[in-house]
């Protein structure tokens, strides 16, 4: 009887799906439907002490695929994978396991397991033990019993175990103490005894960091080998790009907190989604640019052909040249732009040159060698020049401190507080996007600023203001703002911070 | 090649403390040996031994060495359990969050330490009196624990606190409840903070007699009283017998510590299941 109402509701909902048109595809699936995620990480933030480490992070991983999250250090990638393991609960949002919410399930009851970082070798037990801890734990399921399951009995235990280290390699390693094996054994020992429990999902802290180049390259393929025979799911972290585009099915970039890009490791490499991928995956040269049409892009003084489309007018941009796809030809006037090397390096198979041209230093790979001091061309093709979207955080300026509390940048003087710096100095001014305040007059504000665009995010507008000394402030707001509306812009001096200005050091993010 | 004349060798700064060995410890104890195995007449003889062992004919044996040593043992080990009963949940809550950062809470259990050892027996006694407690092996037992337990909280405390915590995350994330994790992996990696507390509260306790002297009456009596009276009526070679035997007493015990602590950090047990 209880089945009916659910069997009812199941109808009415196929009935609601057949009706939807094909344009409602956009919309959410609808609960019931089995997706092929078996993990769903849905806004998930993590603040530890005040500093948010991860913010709003929302993932699914595919059954069966080899996934890897990296970052530099303190990106959140860790914190991700001890939120699965369960060892830190989120401030909120949720993780579902094959669509059950797992988050206030301790770890104990997880159908996942972890290889850590530095291993966690039980030292007071032998490696047969080690292997052994978490199946004498393990429960089956028993028809015959009462409860319903069973414990595995010695037998099973022992051969699980056998098979376990005979998979990665330590076939008579049983009786040996965990303190007398070399870190790559340990490393074995810590994986079987994570793969014996057959977890649904395999969590890798880090797993290879520990261990020489050699071997490191050694267990990559292992684990990767061992990931096409047991089936299951591996979530691996790391710092290492090259450990991630080697070993993953799909890389998550991740920075700050906040996924970068997901997406195959081919894809990362070649087609980044913004800078800090670009910069983070490989050698890259990254550049900013104007787009002043479809297909053209202007940057360096020049204006190349690209295979980008689709960005505002005049949009400024991030633009991404990888070193190997610099052309490089002795004498000047063979490509778009003339230089001279500065340094070049043999790399084993390739040489590296850094070439000064249009005062940019450009990281050419090339099996030519060009001297240092030779003058040189670069040609850049259309496929090889990569597009981005800026993605801006903080407006930033250069100032320069006019008095007790005051600075002046973008042809205004704002009111801040200036502790610690002295009249005269310049300074590098952070002004967040919601310290600046826009008024309907221009002589309401400190400076006056036409309007560019209003994007709206959700639940506030992005404005973006041109200033008549060629700067463009960026402002969070409840308001939509006209375009080319003339405005006048004030800034909350409290929330803003000033930096020492270093001329040298700075000139090239100041010029961004 | 020449040799260098002279080479400075850091090991002068330990000579110092050597000759302070050599007279304040290693010709004591030279003197007990003398005087444990020199008879009345002064001459070579295990006169004293015997009276330790066998009695003297109006005395038994037993109230010579066997009985202090077992009411010592008794008392101590008593004494011991009771502290580490108490000392180790202390020391494991001060080791976990939110205290791990807040040493100064684990130095204020440490701070009696820092007072006069007479002193804080004194005010004991007097707040056991207070309290209508009357002199026996239960206040002497009070006194043992009251007075030792920084010793036994502070090893238990240090290795619990530097514990790598991803032990008991790959217990719990290997299938292990809490209370198993504890028990398979806790307790066994804190066993050298325990074994070193004992030690640290066991042999001073065995030799001490200023708490039961206090705090006892004529019933507590330990090895260590015997000792000491002993030599207050100036009977030293019964005096130096019975320190000789102590002596090897606690160096078995120790030798038996460390051999206990060695084998629990480096020799698991067999390999089957």
């Amino acid at each position: 009887m209880d089945l009916l109402p659910a069997q009812l509701l199941r109808k009415e909902e196929t009935k609601v799906k057949e009706n939807k048109t094909i344009g409602a595809v956009t919309e959410a699936p609808a609960p019931q439907r089995k997706s092929d995620n078996i993990i769903e990480i849905k806004g998930i933030t993590k603040v530890f002490d005040g500093v948010t480490v991860l913010d709003d992070l929302s993932l699914g991983i595919k059954r069966g695929q080899f996934v890897t999250l990296l970052g530099p250090s303190g990106c959140g990638k860790t914190t991700l994978l001890r939120l699965i393991a369960g060892f830190e609960t989120p401030t909120s949002g949720e993780i579902y396991i094959e669509g059950a919410p797992i988050t206030s399930i301790p770890p104990y009851k997880r159908p996942v397991n972890t290889v850590f970082q530095k291993y966690a070798l039980f030292p007071h037990l032998n490696v047969f033990k080690n292997v052994a801890f978490g199946l004498k734990l393990k429960k089956i399921p028993d028809p015959t019993r009462k409860k319903g399951y069973r414990k595995l009995t010695k037998k099973e235990i022992a051969d699980k175990i056998n098979r376990a280290l005979k998979l990665v390699g330590l076939d008579d390693y049983g009786h040996r103490d965990v303190n007398s094996l070399s870190g790559g054994q340990q490393q074995r020992v810590a994986i079987a005894r994570a793969i014996v429990c057959e977890p649904k999902v395999l969590l890798l802290d880090e797993p290879l960091g520990a261990l020489d180049l050699k071997l490191r390259k050694e267990m990559q393929l292992e684990l990767k080998k061992m990931h096409e025979d047991l089936g299951i799911t591996f979530i691996f972290v790391t710092h290492d790009q090259e450990e991630a585009l080697t070993m993953s099915d799909v890389v998550v970039v991740m920075n700050e907190g906040i996924i970068q890009q997901v997406a195959r490791p081919k894809s990362i490499y070649d087609e980044p989604k913004n800078a800090f991928v670009a910069d983070f995956i490989g050698e890259s040269n990254i550049l900013s640019g104007v787009m002043e049409k479809d297909f053209k892009i202007a940057f360096l003084g020049k204006s190349l052909t690209c295979v980008d489309k689709g960005f505002e007018k005049n949009e400024k941009v991030d633009i991404v040249i990888r070193p190997e796809d610099i052309r490089i030809s002795a004498g000047h006037g063979q490509g778009h732009f003339d230089g001279e090397v500065l340094t070049s390096v043999f790399k084993g198979t390739y040489y590296e040159m850094d070439v000064l041209a249009s005062d940019y230093e450009f990281t050419v790979q090339s099996q030519t060698e060009y001297r240092s001091g030779e003058k040189v061309s670069l040609e850049i093709v259309p496929d090889s020049i990569h597009i981005m979207k800026k993605i801006l955080t903080i407006n930033k300026y250069i100032g320069k401190v006019t008095g007790e509390n005051a600075v002046s940048f973008c042809g205004g003087e704002f009111e801040m507080p200036t502790d610690g710096f002295e009249t005269g100095d310049e300074v590098l001014v952070y002004v967040p996007f919601d310290a600046v305040e826009l008024t309907d007059y221009e002589s309401d504000g400190v400076i006056g600023a036409n309007v560019t665009q209003s994007l709206y995010k959700g639940t506030y507008y992005q404005v973006q203001v041109y200033t008549d000394t060629d700067e463009d402030f960026y402002i969070d707001t409840a308001d939509e703002w006209d375009p080319d509306d003339r405005v006048g812009v004030k800034i909350d001096g409290a929330k803003v911070r000033l930096e020492k200005y270093d001329p040298d050091k700075d000139e090239t993010e100041a010029a961004e | 090649m020449k040799r260098k004349a002279k080479v400075f060798r850091p090991t002068v700064f330990a000579f110092p403390y050597l000759a302070v060995t050599l007279v304040f410890v290693i010709v004591p104890l030279l003197l007990i040996l003398v005087y444990a195995f020199r008879g009345q007449d002064g001459n070579f003889s295990l006169e004293n031994f015997r009276l330790i062992f066998c009695g003297d004919g109006v005395n038994d044996a037993k109230d010579f060495l066997v009985r202090p040593l077992l009411k010592t043992l008794g008392i101590a080990a008593v004494s011991t359990a009771i502290c580490l009963l108490i000392a180790y949940p202390v020391a494991y809550v001060l080791s976990s969050q939110p205290f791990r950062k807040m040493t100064v809470i684990a130095l204020l259990f440490v701070v009696p330490m820092w007072i006069n050892f007479m002193l804080r027996i004194f005010a004991l006694k007097s707040i056991l009196d207070t309290l209508g407690m009357e002199n026996g092996y239960w206040m002497a037992v009070i006194g043992m624990v009251y007075d030792f337990f920084p010793y036994m909280l502070l090893p238990i405390y240090t290795v619990l606190a530097n514990m790598d915590k991803s032990y008991v995350e790959a217990s719990r994330d290997l299938g292990a409840n809490p209370v198993r994790t504890f028990c398979k992996v806790t307790l066994p990696l804190s066993l050298p903070g325990i074994i070193s507390g004992i030690s640290m509260m066991f042999m001073p306790i065995f030799s001490s007699y200023a708490i039961t002297g206090t705090m006892g009456d004529n019933h507590t009596s330990v090895i260590g009283s015997e000792i000491y009276s002993a030599f207050h009526y100036y009977e030293y070679g019964h005096g130096a017998a019975l320190s000789f035997v102590l002596l090897i007493i606690v160096l078995f015990v120790v030798w038996l510590g460390n051999f206990l602590t060695r084998r629990s950090q480096k020799a698991p047990k067999g390999g089957k299941a």
